[in-house]
């Protein structure tokens, strides 16, 4: 295929647009069509969309073959649609790129989508709203590829607030329920606390920068000489958009909405709050890599957050009871450890654990879905218990993605999840920007300190690299930070393995623990929502096909070498700047050992985690019990979410409450009452003494006008006047 | 300038004396209009600063030698019997009302 | 949309529109559509008072001819005209100036530039959405009713568009009667407090206007009220001290900002919803536009020391108004307790004298001119079907009226400032323009200082050696920040409270058979809201549009500002008498190479020479 124009590839537009398309026609008319055409126009948009998403990799494939790095951005496609706003200095367009990172979103965002689409079709046919469901599905859709397109932070932040007004809409969908509206409320609200910080990030950027678009800020913060502006805001700039992504990526201490979130229908669970919408924050820290990787404060922040919500998030996973809320949790969790990847500067683990969390979740829900549906809407894993038989497609999809899920090796997850521990012991920041600029304040003689300004990155850290291994450790405390989220993950991982065979032996072995009639009819779920499940099971086997560990693609022949380590090759020019000038491994050029050693460990303690499960569940069922008993405080803590929600309550709801109460007393009996009502009762006060000389008698108005007539001639006569 | 006459010659009023008579007749009225309870008699005080007016602005064009202050003296003339008729008029429903024509049981001004 | 514009554009090359756009003798577009309401209550007049659909009627197609007027307006407005140096503001259109009180030098003088133009445009839109909305909720006295509501129009747009100051005063007076009559008569159970509240209030900052406009009248000593004339008056600091605070009153108690809004929430519960909508969507607009056109550029000197607390008062208003929300069990009060925060977003926009800031600032009224009055007129159907404005009294109305909840959620969100529809816009370009302000710096003056008295607060050292890596000092610019993150958080609130509120009276299980028996929204509603939502899609997906018509006038205004207010400093460093206001305050500046965009209409124009 001819490259079109790399600066006006309107295909880029077209992506967008057909689910705009869909959602207006359905939105505007859904009521009236039939129930088919509503569903065909939903799924053709996404269709529609894939196939434009399709043709626009061909396309960056194309532009990248003859790609000159003329804007060090590494190849890329744009489109700029129309002129946004524009005031001063400020210029925004509404203008999209499509980079290697944009393409594996859009990918994913398209796929997944379509998919859940059709599942969709399926596990709603009985809805009346269905119209209105399929406009906000594909609504959606829409604000996600608007967040992942924009080719300036503004773009990006219509989608992230477009994103969270759709998870709002579709939490609570069935708004006559009470407790559901509010869970939609309560999501929307929180990601606004997000999106405070994320504001306020963009404002500090904007100020020094002057811009937000990415090609522009990449630029300068990988120019050598523009580089010096942007090291004093990466370290506030950075936190407050690190801040916006724990709303809306559900990290601590904003994850509270995520649980709650599970009130919407099941397919939307798996598309907004597990594949696509929830990683947008890891997205956002990845699109701004060059910029975050300026501050290494910031990226320890970002780890150390990843590996506690993961830690926090299994934990509490392991005594949940509602299949969606497990699934709910185990999703921060791991979204916990996509941060945990960007934090130690795994960019490329990040988006690869992204990308088969997409796949091997999205099947966990639509399979939860797939369940609840048989069932007729049961979601509590105590009275589910043998449907291996009864649903074999759905066990064997769900069975692939807990494997996945668990890191079994030659599954999706292992290979994911091996590389985010890896990265997390291996990679070393070097960037200390403090720390450097002492270092070449100390090495520059007198007369050419001003160079102080023309901060160096890459060559700085290519002295600290040829340095050898001891300059390495700038930071003092890096190595520790690396081991403990290092085993921090490890752990997680044990637990994740173990909570998620729980839920799978719960769910699909044993006896059935139902009653009657609704053991009656379980059934397979229909052909739309089965089909869907198995693309997703293949794609949660191969999915991690192409970023197998570095000790074990050197072993693939030569041919396949470019495809084994395919993601890795794909980022390389999104990553460059970080990868290259600013994270170096501690363990050498190809430290093949350790990281085998690392994968076995991981291997184990999965291995470990499924056995526990199995033993517990399978072997033994009379033993949870007994823990329970042993461990009643610990489990009551964890039940209620370390009460976490209540905490919150407490300290944020109620005073912002009881302070609206306060000020609207401050407002009736302070300002309207005292200030406003104090003047108005002097004012009448004194018109009523003033009232008395208004007697209504004639002779005394005569004679006041007498009296001031005599006054004024004595006062013109003495000359007073 | 003097006046000759066949009795021969005589004081001569000025028009200080003029005006001072005019302000004693004035002063007389005011006070009656601010003392007296009687609504007749206030009217009647009333009639008194008019006429005292009246006689000024003669006087003044007495000295001057302009009809101007004879003109205005015949307007108060007018003017004042048509105040007498409506006020007589307004006194007499007054009583007709109160049984009495007493100035402070009128009080309905202030409202 | 550019067919659109090209489609004006070629009606703007019809001969006679174009030879009435030609400046002297053109065709008066403003005086036509500021007294055409009269003609409409002319025609009133003359409808026995009995036949209540002709009259509302005949009102009705008043307000739609004086929309279809000022839609010539928009068409001959041409924003790429810029102002001359040292010139505030550009009129065009203009019609006089003529004679009127030629002893006192008042004269009859229209004009509008970027600022007015959309002000004018938006209060002929919301009239007829206004009058129409009224036909199930007034019957008595309707006659009366349409005649205040025409006559408020006249008020509106007269004060808008005028350009002698004595002739806006007038109509800025002429306004209050008619709304103190709506209030008072059709109002609520409250209505006649609210009404002598709403006016008192209004009157006390009006009468210390007029003090002070005489008072400049008095130093021009050139027998002129033009604006333009009293623009040119020398005033000293200590005049122009005292000359804003009258100015800066009266306008704050429109807008209203923080301490003197209290009459708002009574007024706003109390009035009818036409009411209610023509007040929150247009007058409290004249309060802001006040503010730019006259306080700020007539008294520079002295808005330099008052810019921060301005701006704090804003910044308060912003959150605790959104409190003040929060916590309403009434929707009409809470919708009346958000435009305090709302306008607050505008104020700090404008204070700002930033592009950015300024143009959230006009972005902000019209986005909540259209929002809120569209949240005003879902209560009013809302209250017509419930006889209720309590919050408890609903729940569930999603269910049994799925299109109106359809409409007040897109206008909620449009009011919650959502990407992609009206209220982000403003609120963002005002909260990035107070980022970017180096206007908004606590001088040492808390008080207006006599003759260089000690300053009173010790501030923190501002100007401390910078680290060649480290550009953020505590300045002008950390102030203006600590600013903006007030105003954010007020974005946030807002959505708290506007979500809480939906939440309780749309969604949930049906509480009250009432509810239950509401009817479906009738064809005339949906014809008065549909417009309203139109435009707020509109509006937050292509605010270029508006911006454009801007531009030019902002730049020139800005340019002007900076210039006064450079002086200003300056001539306060000079002058040893008085306490040298601190730090580098400067209206932000100005990039040398901005070229006013009002590009697109040149653009358009070009096509059509093609």
């Amino acid at each position: 295929m001819e490259t079109l124009y790399a600066d006006e590839f309107y295909f880029l537009g077209l992506i967008v647009l057909a689910p705009l398309l869909g959602a207006i026609i359905n939105g505007l008319l859904g009521s009236r069509l039939p129930r088919k055409v509503v569903d065909w126009v939903a799924c053709g948009a996404m269709a529609f969309s894939f196939v434009f998403a399709l043709i626009s990799l061909q396309g960056l494939v194309n532009h990248g073959a003859n790609y000159d790095g003329e804007d060090g951005f590494g190849p890329h496609l744009t489109y700029t649609v129309y002129q946004w706003i524009f005031s001063g200095d400020l210029q925004a367009d509404i203008a999209f790129l499509f980079d290697p990172l944009t393409a594996v979103m859009v990918l994913v965002i398209t796929g997944v989508g379509l998919l859940i689409h059709i599942y969709s079709v399926g596990y709603m046919a009985d809805d009346p709203d269905k119209w209105r469901y399929f406009t906000y599905l594909n609504l959606f859709v829409f604000a996600m590829l608007l967040l992942v397109l924009g080719q300036n932070m503004l773009v990006t932040f219509i989608g992230w607030e477009g994103v969270g007004l759709c998870s709002y809409l579709l939490i609570g969908f069935w708004y006559n329920d009470e407790q559901k509206a509010a869970a939609g409320q309560k999501a929307f609200i929180v990601n606004r606390v997000g999106d405070f910080f994320f504001i306020l990030g963009m404002f500090i950027i904007f100020y020094t920068a002057g811009t937000w678009d990415y090609l522009e800020l990449h630029q300068m913060a990988t120019s050598t000489a523009t580089v010096a502006q942007l090291l004093p805001i990466a370290f506030p700039a950075g936190l407050l958009i690190f801040l916006g992504c724990t709303g809306k990526s559900a990290q601590i201490p904003l994850y509270v909405w995520l649980p709650d979130a599970m009130a919407g229908p099941t397919p939307v669970s798996a598309l907004i709050h597990a594949a696509t919408m929830v990683t947008a924050g890891i997205f956002l820290l990845c699109r701004l890599n060059w910029l975050i990787t300026l501050s290494p404060a910031l990226m320890a922040i970002i780890a150390v957050t990843g590996a506690l919500t993961a830690i926090v998030a299994a934990s509490i996973a392991i005594v949940q009871n509602d299949i969606k809320r497990v699934l709910a949790y185990s999703t921060v969790s791991q979204l916990g450890f996509m941060f945990m990847a960007v934090g130690v500067g795994a960019f490329v683990a990040a988006i690869f654990h992204l990308m088969t969390h997409a796949f091997f979740k999205a099947l966990l829900f639509l399979g939860a879905g797939s369940v609840i549906h048989g069932m007729h809407h049961e979601q509590d894993i105590r009275k589910m218990g043998g449907l291996r038989k009864l649903m074999p497609w759905t066990h064997a999809t769900f069975a692939a993605a807990t494997l996945a899920i668990a890191g079994v090796p030659l599954f999706a997850g292992f290979y994911s999840k091996d590389l985010v521990l890896w990265n997390s012991l291996a990679n070393t920041h070097v960037l200390n920007v403090q720390g450097v600029i002492e270092n070449i304040r100390a090495m520059l003689p007198e007369d050419r300190l001003q160079e102080l300004e023309v901060l160096l990155t890459d060559e700085v850290a290519a002295a600290i690299t040829d340095a050898g291994g001891e300059a390495v450790e700038v930071v003092t405390w890096a190595l520790a930070l690396n081991w403990g989220v290092y085993l921090v993950g490890l752990l997680t991982a044990g637990l994740t393995a173990f909570y998620m065979f729980r839920l799978y032996f719960l769910t699909f072995w044993g006896e059935n623990r139902s009653d009657e009639e609704t053991r009656a009819h379980i059934h397979e779920s229909p052909g739309s929502m089965v089909g869907p499940l198995s693309v997703l099971g293949v794609l949660s086997v191969i999915g991690g096909y192409i970023g197998w560990p570095h000790f074990l693609a050197r072993y693939f022949p030569e041919g396949l070498q470019p495809y084994v380590l395919g993601l890795e090759h794909w980022l390389a020019d999104v990553f460059l700047v970080a990868d290259q000038y600013r994270l170096v491994g501690r363990f050498g050029e190809s430290p093949y050992l350790p990281e085998a050693i690392s994968a076995g460990a991981a291997i184990a303690i999965a291995g470990a985690g499924i056995f526990l499960a199995y033993v517990m569940y399978i072997k033994r069922p009379e033993l949870p019990g007994v823990i329970h008993e042993r461990t009643t405080r610990l489990y009551d803590v964890l039940m209620n979410k370390y009460f976490v929600d209540e905490a919150y309550d407490f300290l944020f709801v109620k005073p912002t409450l009881w302070l609206g109460k306060a000020s609207y007393w401050f407002d009736r009996y302070i300002i309207a009452g005292l200030l406003v009502g104090g003047v108005a009762f002097m004012t009448q006060n004194l018109g009523q003494v003033l009232s008395n000389l208004q007697s209504g008698n004639v002779q005394r108005y005569a004679t006041y006008i007498t009296v001031a007539l005599v006054l004024i001639f004595i006062a013109i006569y003495f000359g007073v006047m | 300038m003097a006046w000759v006459s066949t009795l021969g010659t005589y004081w001569e009023p000025t028009l200080a004396h003029f005006l001072l008579l005019s302000a004693a007749v004035f002063c007389i009225g005011l006070v009656g209009v601010m003392v007296r309870r009687n609504a007749i008699i206030v009217f009647m005080s009333i009639e008194l600063m008019l006429n005292s007016v009246n006689l000024t602005f003669i006087a003044f064009a007495r000295y001057r030698f302009e009809m101007d202050g004879h003109v205005f003296a015949f307007f108060v003339m007018a003017v004042a019997a048509a105040e007498a008729a409506v006020a007589l008029a307004i006194v007499i429903h007054v009583f007709r009302h109160k049984r009495g024509v007493s100035v402070d049981d009128l009080q309905e001004l202030k409202y | 949309m550019v067919e659109l514009t090209s489609m004006f554009s070629a009606l703007a090359a019809q001969p006679m529109l174009a030879q009435a756009a030609s400046g002297e003798g053109g065709f008066p577009w403003l005086t036509l559509t500021t007294f055409g309401p009269l003609l409409g209550i002319l025609a009133l007049m003359f409808i026995p008072r009995d036949q209540i659909e002709a009259l509302r009627n005949t009102a009705l197609l008043t307000t739609i001819g004086v929309f279809l007027v000022s839609l010539g307006i928009m068409v001959n407005f041409d924003p790429g005209v810029a102002a001359g140096a040292g010139e505030a503001f550009k009129f065009q259109l203009e019609h006089g100036p003529l004679e009127w009180i030629p002893a006192l030098g008042i004269q009859y003088y229209v004009g509008v530039d970027g600022f007015s133009l959309w002000l004018v445009m938006l209060t002929t839109f919301l009239m007829p959405i206004a009058i129409w909305s009224t036909y199930s909720a007034v019957d008595k006295y309707v006659k009366e009713y349409m005649i205040s509501l025409l006559f408020l129009q006249v008020g509106m747009i007269g004060a808008l568009v005028s350009l002698d100051v004595f002739l806006f005063y007038i109509f800025w007076e002429v306004m209050l009667v008619p709304m103190y009559l709506i209030i008072g008569i059709w109002g609520g159970k409250d209505r006649v407090k609210a009404a002598i509240k709403f006016f008192l209030y209004t009157m006390l900052g009006s009468v210390l206007m007029l003090v002070a406009i005489l008072y400049v009248y008095l130093q021009a000593g050139a027998d002129s009220f033009l604006y333009t004339d009293l623009l040119a008056v020398e005033l000293s600091y200590t005049e122009q001290f005292f000359l804003l605070a009258a100015f800066f009153l009266a306008f704050a108690i429109k807008v209203p900002l923080f301490p003197f809004h209290t009459w708002l929430p009574l007024a706003h519960v109390q009035a009818p919803t036409a009411g209610s909508v023509i007040l929150a969507a247009v007058m409290l607009k004249l309060g802001t536009y006040g503010l730019i056109r006259y306080a700020f550029p007539l008294f520079p000197d002295a808005l330099v020391v008052y810019a921060p607390y301005i701006a704090l008062l804003a910044v308060i208003g912003i959150i605790y108004g959104a409190l003040l929300a929060l916590v309403q069990e009434n929707v009409k009060k809470l919708v009346a307790y958000s435009s305090v925060s709302h306008l607050g977003f505008c104020v700090l926009g404008l204070i700002a004298m930033t592009p950015a800031g300024l143009a959230g600032g006009m972005y902000v009224m019209l986005a909540h001119g259209i929002a809120t009055g569209g949240l005003f007129l879902c209560v009013g159907m809302l209250y017509e079907r419930r006889h209720s404005k309590q919050i408890a009294d609903f729940g569930g109305v999603s269910k049994v009226m799925p299109l109106f909840a359809a409409f007040f959620g897109i206008i909620m969100f449009g009011s919650a400032a959502l990407p992609g529809l009206a209220g982000f816009v403003g609120e963002f370009l005002s909260l990035l323009g107070a980022s970017q302000s180096h206007f908004l710096s606590f001088g040492e003056y808390l008080f207006y200082a006599p003759n260089g008295s000690e300053t009173t607060i010790p501030l923190p050292e501002r100007f401390a050696e910078v680290n060649p890596v480290d550009s953020v000092t505590w300045g002008p610019e950390m102030t203006a920040f600590i600013f903006t993150i007030g105003g954010t958080l007020g974005v946030f609130l807002g959505a708290a409270y506007l979500l809480w509120m939906f939440k309780r009276v749309m969604f949930g299980a049906i509480k009250h058979d009432a509810v239950r028996e509401m009817p479906r929204l009738t064809v005339r509603e949906i014809g008065v809201l549909l417009p309203i939502v139109i435009m707020i899609i509109f509006m937050g997906v292509y605010p270029k549009f508006f911006l454009s018509y801007m531009d030019p006038s902002m730049e020139a205004y800005l340019t002007y500002m900076d210039e006064q207010v450079t002086q200003a400093v300056e001539s306060a460093e000079a002058d040893e008498e008085r306490a040298p206001i601190y730090g580098e305050v400067v209206v932000e500046p100005l990039d040398p190479e901005w070229v006013p965009e009002g590009s697109m209409w040149d653009r358009a124009l070009d096509r059509v020479d093609e």
